[in-house]
């Protein structure tokens, strides 16, 4: 079941389109602003919201890089490995990130705290290395930052 | 030296208030435009002026507006195309987080040149600070009626939305960002129909990018003759110019359009890093073709950098040094590619991923020589004409051209059966 929040933030969503359905990926991030991701369950509730079949939703969902229909963790850590910053050596990153969380692309960590992930080019290619934790980008990164960067957040 | 886009941008790069950008002279073009001009001579002026679509196709912008019917009377929609997500490019950022009222004057300006009474920024999802900036931007400019109903008295209506997508490198084509944008998968369109004629919702929609729209109010206020004469070649305007790679200095600048790239490398980006040879470039995102040492003086506009062999795209450099592996650059720009191909047609589907992992086997030092030929083969299958959209010809530029420039580094891998350069990749950071 959808919440009346929800409801109501999808609704506004559609009052700024002309056809209902051009509102469905702005759905699916609202739903998956307040569960962090986008089960069968939620899919199917959504779909009905937007006179949808949940499969012509899910053709949607499952296009878009940063709709996760699995679960994640509490923080998103968006790792770019794009030209730049493969240039200047993100590989090394992604190594002891990988090292430190005990974890590979795709996976959340033990303690439900990180999900580690690949991004294209974050557009911050004059400071590569970078990457982005939720919300937050860190840029100009070396392997000794990562620790009081993780630290932020639990 | 003129810089009309980033002139006024603040030191500490927040983004400029409604107040502090009209003190810079801000709306003062929307103010003129909209009580002076027709929308058809707004669309001349631009199309006189030479402004070219800095999105990375380079066409030019009046004559793209031109193609809207005038005396349709249907919704027309403008949509600003802020989707920055061409590996390497990063100047559209700039614009959006800390002039926001700037773009939002170009698009009001735009508008009323085709006849849009509905605008939508589609933003990346990962361009938060901008995300914020638009937003109170978008608050501001209605509250101080530059948007809504009957703009500055003139009758003329405009709404504008900030849309954020889902992260898609796709969207940033122009019919697939309309699918997007329709809620369904970003897949491209055929065209014809142009967006010009049948585009959002099936109504003329013109999809213009950031640093095109930041142009307008400049142009419109100091004429078509001004904007040519920023420019040191045919091209006109200025051009914000980035580098990127193991330069001393990477980073941004608005420049005259027509600098060369050893201008730009030597004297705004420092040069190269110490110790370290510039070997060639990308000049405007990953899907342009490399430019060389023999090509360091070339002018880097669109025409220029077509007669050498390349695209001036999004006029963002990537530079590779001699220290690092061109095998590993390409192969990393087509793990990019066959990631995030739509999938809609099947050259580009199948022959991305292919072509990814010849170059893996060839990076790993498992190649073989009749790879080369392979991937020769795919340059021309996934190449224009053969695709449903832009996007697989684009991937196959810097392999076609590395091919070319840098055989002896492909061969080198086969022969040896290892990377020469492994080690020096990955030691290195900054």
């Amino acid at each position: 079941m959808l919440t009346t929040e929800e409801k109501n933030e999808i609704d506004h969503a559609i009052s700024l389109v002309p056809v209902r359905k051009a509102a469905g990926i702005d759905a699916l991030k609202i739903v998956q602003e307040h569960r962090r991701w986008i089960s069968d369950e939620s899919l199917r509730d959504i779909a009905a919201y937007m006179d949808m079949s949940p499969e012509e939703l899910d053709s949607v969902a499952t296009f878009y890089n940063l709709i996760f229909r699995k679960p994640v963790g509490r923080h998103i850590i968006l790792l770019c490995d794009s030209i730049s910053c493969w240039v200047m050596g993100y590989e090394n990153i992604l190594q002891d990130l990988s090292t430190k969380l005990g974890i590979k692309y795709g996976e959340t960590t033990t303690d439900g705290r990180y999900t580690l992930l690949p991004n294209c080019c974050l557009g911050t290619c004059d400071c590569a290395p970078a990457l982005m934790i939720d919300d937050d980008l860190y840029r100009n990164l070396t392997t000794d930052q990562l620790d009081y960067i993780l630290a932020k957040y639990d | 030296m003129e810089k009309p886009l980033t002139q006024h941008i603040r030191a500490d790069r927040q983004p400029l208030t409604l107040k502090e950008y009209e003190m810079a002279g801000g709306y003062q073009s929307l103010r003129k435009v909209i009580k002076a001009m027709t929308p058809k001579a707004v669309i001349d002026l631009v199309k006189e002026s030479n402004l070219r679509g800095r999105g990375g196709a380079g066409f030019n912008t009046g004559l793209k507006w031109s193609f809207v019917p005038a005396d349709s009377t249907t919704p027309k929609y403008l949509i600003a195309n802020a989707d920055e997500m061409e590996p390497g490019t990063f100047k559209d950022r700039i614009l959006l987080e800390c002039t926001p009222h700037q773009l939002i004057e170009g698009m009001i300006l735009a508008s009323y040149a085709i006849g849009a009474n509905i605008s939508y920024i589609y933003l990346r999802w990962a361009y938060k600070t901008a995300a914020h900036a638009l937003t109170k931007a978008l608050e501001e400019a209605k509250a101080a009626g530059y948007l809504g109903q009957n703009i500055l008295g003139s009758g003329f209506n405009l709404e504008m939305h900030l849309h954020t997508g889902a992260g898609r490198y796709m969207c940033g084509e122009e019919t697939a960002l309309l699918n997007s944008l329709e809620g369904k998968r970003a897949t491209p369109r055929a065209k014809p129909p142009f967006p010009q004629i049948s585009g959002l919702f099936g109504r003329p929609t013109i999809v213009n990018n950031v640093e095109t729209l930041c142009c307008l109010p400049h142009i419109l206020m100091n004429g078509p003759d001004w904007f040519k004469d920023l420019s040191r070649t045919s091209d006109a305007g200025t051009k914000i110019y980035g580098v990127s790679g193991r330069v001393k200095k990477p980073g941004a600048w608005e420049l005259p359009m027509g600098i060369t790239m050893r201008e730009l490398i030597e004297e705004y980006a420092g040069g190269m890093q110490d110790g370290l040879r510039f070997r060639g470039a990308l000049p405007g995102g990953a899907s342009t073709d490399f430019l060389v040492e023999e090509h360091l003086d070339v002018k880097l506009d669109y025409t220029s950098v077509a007669a050498a062999g390349s695209r001036l795209g999004t006029g963002t450099l990537v530079i590779l040094d001699d220290k690092t592996c061109p095998v590993g650059f390409v192969k990393n720009l087509e793990h990019f590619f066959a990631q995030e191909s739509c999938g809609y047609c099947t050259p580009c589907r199948e022959g991305l991923p292919w072509v990814e992992k010849i170059l893996e086997s060839i990076d790993l030092g498992k190649g073989r020589m009749e790879d080369l030929q392979l991937l020769a083969f795919h340059t021309k299958y996934l190449g224009p004409g053969n695709t449903f959209c832009a996007f697989a010809p684009g991937a196959m530029e810097p392999l076609q051209s590395a091919l070319k420039y840098f055989r002896e580094d492909f061969e080198k891998h086969i022969h040896e059966k290892v990377c020469p350069y492994e080690r020096e990749t990955l030691s290195v950071l900054r």
